[in-house]
């Protein structure tokens, strides 16, 4: 019997005097994950984006459990989006999103 | 709670405003202390303004020093000159007889190497020998992980692996700080223990390598800079009234 995937949802900040679109988030995560870890690594992620507030520049990714530290890695590696400095934090890490919600404790997660 | 340290956070001292920035933006991160690298003819009264400023911010200023020796000489002299004025002071081991001479001297705290030249890495098995005798440490500094591209970040990965696996192997200790000069390049103790799994270094050597490590060099010295010091293990308790 297959076992199911266990995730984990990681809730980011992204400090920058710029804001950026959902896909520019994206793409700078999934190049961090490659550019680390290549395309058997990035293939182990399971890197989706959940949510993405442009305004807060908050942002919640979902990855696999056994790949966290990978993507821990990969965010942390995060310099420049679009030649703009940046830096990403992850906030809070859960096994779920309603967790999640409750650690943060705010309106990020609807 | 663990207490996290910055040894080298290189926030500009005589910029004020960003200096404030950065020191507030390293407690927002979970640090309780930072290492601020100084000129070594730095005056006593900017010391003391920018321990204040940490001090406002609730961090724990550690005034550093960062030796570049062009050879041994000028490493010794520059010991024996400074020691005493700085909390931390870190070697930038530019060839090997000042790598060898830095770490086999009891004076030196910190061994750091040239990010760009990864040939000028002298970390060997015989300058671990000399460093683990002497207590040495070996820093890295996280910032030119983050700000190398392509084959220089490859072989800059490649040769800290193999530098913390000396390390592991004669008991050295190693440090990790963020080396960062903008707040861009600053991040959570947490992340640079995922960063540090790069280079085959578990999370509890790592989460080691940002408190523990470097908390104890600080308090080492300090203990040794306190007017009650007298040897190691021989301390002033108290004095007799003149």
């Amino acid at each position: 019997m297959i076992r199911r995937v266990k995730k984990r949802y990681l809730a980011l900040k992204i400090e920058s005097v710029e804001s950026f679109d959902e896909e520019d988030v994206k793409d700078v995560v999934w190049s961090a994950v490659i550019q680390l870890f290549g395309e058997y690594g990035a293939s182990q992620v399971g890197l989706f984006l959940v949510q993405y507030d442009r305004e807060r520049k908050e942002a919640v990714l979902r990855c696999s459990h056994k790949a966290l530290p990978m993507v821990q890695a990969s965010i942390a590696s995060v310099t420049k989006i679009r030649d703009k400095p940046v830096a990403m934090h992850v906030l809070r890490i859960s096994g779920t999103l309603r967790a999640l919600k409750k650690k943060l404790n705010d309106d990020l997660l609807v | 709670m663990t207490k996290f340290v910055d040894l080298h956070l290189c926030a500009p001292f005589r910029n004020v405003e960003q200096f404030k920035k950065m020191v507030t933006k390293s407690f927002e991160l979970g640090y309780r202390s930072v290492g601020i690298p100084l000129p070594p003819n730095v005056e006593l009264d900017e010391v003391q303004c920018l321990r204040k400023i940490c001090s406002e911010a609730g961090l724990d200023f550690v005034s550093r020093v960062d030796i570049t020796p062009k050879n041994t000489q000028e490493l010794l002299a520059n010991l024996s000159r400074l020691r005493r004025k700085f909390e931390v002071v870190s070697v930038l081991c530019t060839s090997k007889p000042i790598a060898r001479q830095a770490a086999k001297d009891r004076r030196v705290d910190v061994l750091s190497f040239p990010v760009a030249k990864p040939r000028n890495r002298f970390f060997d098995s015989a300058e671990a020998e000399l460093a683990s005798e002497s207590s040495s440490s070996l820093e890295i500094d996280m910032a030119s992980l983050l700000s190398l591209e392509g084959f220089l970040r490859i072989r800059l990965i490649s040769s800290l692996r193999r530098e913390v696996a000396i390390a592991k192997s004669f008991r050295v200790p190693v440090v990790i700080s963020s080396g960062a000069a903008n707040d861009y390049l600053l991040r959570d103790p947490h992340d640079y223990s995922a960063l540090a799994m790069l280079f085959d270094m578990d999370s509890s050597l790592a989460f080691k390598a940002l408190s523990e490590v470097p908390l104890c060099i600080v308090e080492r010295n300090r203990l040794k800079l306190s007017s009650d010091f007298v040897a190691p293990g021989l301390r002033v308790v108290r004095r007799r009234d003149p």
